[in-house]
């Protein structure tokens, strides 16, 4: 027995082996982010194939406003970069600053709504509901959707701005804020196509 | 108009704010069903008088219902698939004895409004009420336990999912009782399954039941996608996980990337339905044929979704029961990888006939024969497996002969269809009918037997009966052969799917011999019921209390039978693929002081409250009853947030306790002098 006996690895750790609170989360809901960005992927696709079936009715050129849609994507850009204010007063760990931010981002986003709100009734007014075509079946589904994602958003944000006065900035409450954080980053992105492929492209075919 | 006439239903149904669109005309008055809702209805009540009786809802209530364990998640998917398949196979049984009776003018015993629901109903059950729970319930039992895991990442979502898939299993069996099922085929392709075509309850009840138990499905994918890769034990590298949890990787990761689609295309549908866009409809710019594609998107992944972890399990159960380290690892892990990307460039061999042109067919046609080419190496890698390796023939064993036996051969009826103009004349006949059932009963259920039988003595303690196990072995594989091998000869002849009655007499036999193998699977499927009966009857004779009665490979065989809630005591250390295997070549030791507490999540009931209000808030959907539905979600959502400021959603298990549990483990493995 010149040679050294291979010794047999250990197969157990007997330390106790954490793993972190919350250590998965982030991939999480990234991966939601993901299926629900395919959600849009859909819809955007939708409005592709059906984007050009006005059904004899009002084409995009006779309906958007690009102006207003102009001023509703400067709203939620802004929301977005309010939102980052608030991370940043997150890592600082100022919990006033933190609100304050997350209060601009609410209002920010509330108004998005509401513009987007008189967009919709004044389509409808005009007898361009969804009911009327293909194209604006898929225009309000895809632009709805997104909304409604605002929608949730804004609520989410709500109930975050009361978990982080009450509890303050402990952990918990700061893997949630970086969640809304992506999710709010999120539909800027989906906004940005939204605004790219309908309203733009709309407007110059 | 034909509603009418069909089903005594209103044609264009009056609502009222209270009730909906909820008379007492929905509930049906054909004997058939009024006998099977006083049966159910019967069945329920004893049952539930039964568990009043013993005392058992507080049980049920705190260990099973409101656990986050994801054992006992995993069973009751099982649990929720077997019950299901009772009643899917009951479908079936309806269906093969209208079919070999309606000849010669005979009309057989079911009408058109009925049967036409039937159909229906058999195939959303089996696979989104059978086949996804069995698959989403094995994963969750196995895959933290093959990890050296816990428990998953998100174990209260995982409770959550759970129910979801009940709640919407709920809604589609309401259905039976109450109104109407979808009579659109299990798709609901548009037209037929617009309001036009379908303006009672069917769709609606199809459309719900799927939204809630899709919400669940998603969920899971996410969350034990997420398990795989975050929590994996020290050592464990991607290229070291066991195959079957390769196999639930991709399987998730399939899931994650087509769930959202067949919800975004129901909500389209619901649209369509309730609000009156024009999505899928003939006129005002709609598009039928893009729903069919859309479906299909998600179609075509859902089918790997359900055969992929089977593989995964066919090849633990090889590598087992051939003693031998599985043939290929690598190039399974490939293989598995490829079926999951090829299974998105496929969806269109679904609709040649859709008249696409040559190109586009070509192109479907083509990658649909290029996935026969890792799903063929999988099939060597399993032969390989097999050659030269000591096999014993124990039940898992055999499922998995017969599945490679049968499923050869569907996956080679799938290459024919794959073949455009061979598919212009086999299109919704009876030929493709035999192919699917060939590859999802071959492959889904019989590695779902294969599965039930290797892991049950892990989950209980106690192996299977083998003589019953053999019983309900032989009568399925051969009935199944007898049942649909005449479905191949009459597609073949050109008889279309779906069919409620026929003209040509000559064809009587053929359904006949059909009929006959549908009974041979009853047998079938009554003795696996034996079987577990029997087993749970015997269960002090059964037992092992080795935690490992088929000298396993993986991690899950190095716990104890049922193992403890927090699965390992101590962590396990990997350093090849087989690693329990390492472990019994070295002659290991489970370290037996000093224990430490244990980290684990407390059990929740909200799993249960959402759950319950997403269902209730689907039937308020399917019903109009508008006030339910604004007041159930406003509930769930609610409910929601205030689960949210719950910050305490986790206990220590006291380093006594495991100590005690531990102990106890080794005094029994020295009292079996193991």
């Amino acid at each position: 027995m010149s040679m050294a006996e291979p010794t047999t690895p250990s197969f157990w750790d007997t330390d106790p082996h954490h793993h972190p609170e919350g250590a998965s989360t982030s991939l999480g809901f990234w991966v939601y982010l993901m299926s629900d960005c395919l959600m849009f992927a859909v819809l955007f696709a939708v409005y592709g194939v059906l984007g050009g079936s006005y059904a004899a009715g009002p084409g995009p050129q006779d309906l958007f406003d690009l102006e207003l849609v102009a001023i509703n994507t400067a709203l939620l850009l802004f929301s977005s970069i309010t939102y980052g204010f608030a991370m940043l007063g997150m890592v600082k760990g100022r919990k006033g600053e933190v609100l304050t931010w997350l209060g601009i981002t609410l209002i920010f986003g509330a108004a998005f709504l509401c513009v987007e709100m008189y967009e919709f009734y004044h389509l409808i007014h005009e007898g361009a509901g969804p009911q009327r075509s293909g194209f604006l079946s898929a225009f309000f589904v895809l632009v709805g959707t997104h909304g409604l994602h605002v929608a949730f958003g804004s609520l989410w944000l709500i109930t975050l701005m009361v978990q982080v006065s009450r509890y303050g900035l402990i952990e918990a409450n700061k893997r949630r804020l970086s969640c809304l954080s992506m999710f709010w980053h999120f539909l800027d992105v989906i906004w940005i196509g939204v605004f790219t492929f309908v309203y733009l492209l709309g407007m110059i075919q | 108009m034909a509603v009418e006439d069909l089903a005594g239903l209103p044609a264009v149904p009056e609502t009222s704010f209270l009730l909906g669109r909820l008379t007492w005309q929905a509930i049906p008055h054909e004997p058939i069903v009024v006998v099977t809702a006083i049966v159910v209805a019967l069945g329920g009540i004893g049952l539930l008088a039964l568990l009043t009786k013993f005392r058992l809802w507080g049980y049920l209530w705190h260990e099973w219902f409101t656990t986050v364990d994801h054992k006992k998640i995993g069973i009751m998917y099982m649990i929720l698939g077997t019950v299901m398949l009772v009643r899917g196979f009951a479908d079936a049984i309806m269906m093969r004895l209208q079919q070999v009776m309606a000849f010669g003018g005979n009309d057989g015993y079911l009408n058109s409004h009925h049967y036409d629901q039937i159909f229906t109903a058999h195939g959303v059950i089996m696979i989104f009420f059978v086949a996804m729970p069995f698959v989403t319930g094995l994963m969750n039992y196995v895959v933290p336990l093959q990890i050296g895991a816990r428990d998953v990442s998100f174990p209260f979502l995982n409770n959550f999912s759970f129910w979801m898939t009940v709640g919407g299993a709920v809604i589609i069996m309401a259905s039976l009782f109450v109104g109407e099922f979808a009579q659109t085929g299990w798709l609901a392709f548009p037209p037929l399954s617009g309001i036009g075509y379908s303006p009672y309850v069917g769709v609606d009840y199809y459309i719900w039941g799927l939204q809630v138990a899709g919400v669940g499905t998603t969920l899971s994918g996410i969350n034990l996608l997420v398990t795989i890769v975050k929590m994996r034990a020290p050592g464990m590298t991607m290229m070291r996980m066991p195959i079957f949890t390769w196999t639930s990787l991709c399987t998730n990761v399939l899931i994650v990337a087509s769930f959202p689609v067949l919800t975004m295309t129901l909500i389209l549908l619901t649209l369509d339905r309730y609000v009156g866009t024009n999505f899928f409809t003939n006129d005002l710019g709609g598009n039928p044929m893009m729903y069919i594609n859309l479906i299909w998107i998600w179609g075509h992944p859902e089918v790997y979704i359900l055969i992929l972890p089977l593989f995964g399990v066919f090849s633990e159960v090889t590598a087992t029961f051939c003693g031998k380290r599985l043939f290929g690892y690598t190039s399974m892990v490939y293989a598995t990888v490829c079926i999951t990307i090829l299974s998105y460039v496929v969806w269109l061999h679904h609709f040649f006939t859709m008249g696409s042109g040559a190109s586009v067919n070509s192109f479907f046609g083509i990658t649909t024969m290029v996935i026969s080419v890792p799903t063929g190496a999988k099939i060597f890698n399993w032969l390989f497996t097999m050659y030269r390796g000591r096999i014993r023939f124990e039940l898992p064993m055999m499922w998995t002969v017969a599945f490679m036996l049968t499923f050869v051969i569907g996956g080679m009826t799938g290459v024919l269809l794959a073949v455009p103009p061979a598919d212009f004349v086999l299109h919704n006949s009876l030929f493709l009918v035999a192919h699917f059932h060939n590859v999802i009963i071959g492959g889904v259920l019989f590695g779902m037997f294969a599965a039930i039988n290797y892991w049950y003595p892990k989950a209980f303690g106690y192996t299977l009966n083998r003589f019953w196990g053999l019983v309900s072995f032989w009568f399925w594989v051969v009935g199944f052969w007898v049942a649909f091998a005449p479905l191949y000869v009459l597609g073949l002849m050109g008889v279309t799917r779906r069919m409620r009655v026929f003209d040509d007499p000559s064809l009587q036999i053929w359904f006949g011999i059909a009929a006959f193998g549908a009974v041979l699977v009853a047998i079938g499927i009554a003795a696996f019921f034996v079987q577990i009966g029997v087993s749970i009857w015997h269960r002090k004779a059964y037992r092992d209390v080795t935690g490992d009665p088929w000298d396993g490979r993986t991690l899950e065989w190095a716990t104890s039978s049922p193992p403890p809630a927090y699965n390992f005591a101590f962590t396990p250390v990997t350093h090849g693929i087989d690693t329990w295997w390492e472990m019994k070549a070295h002659g290991q030791t489970r370290p037996a002081a000093p224990y430490l507490p244990i980290h684990m999540p407390s059990g929740t009931g909200t799993g249960v409250v959402l759950a319950g209000l997403a269902t209730v808030c689907g039937m308020a959907m399917v019903w109009y009853i508008w006030w339910l539905a604004v007041l159930s979600f406003a509930g769930l959502i609610g409910a929601a947030i205030y689960h949210t400021f719950n910050y305490n959603r986790d206990f220590h298990i006291p380093a006594d306790a495991v100590a005690r549990v531990e102990t106890a483990r080794n005094r029994a493995l020295d009292a079996a002098g193991v």
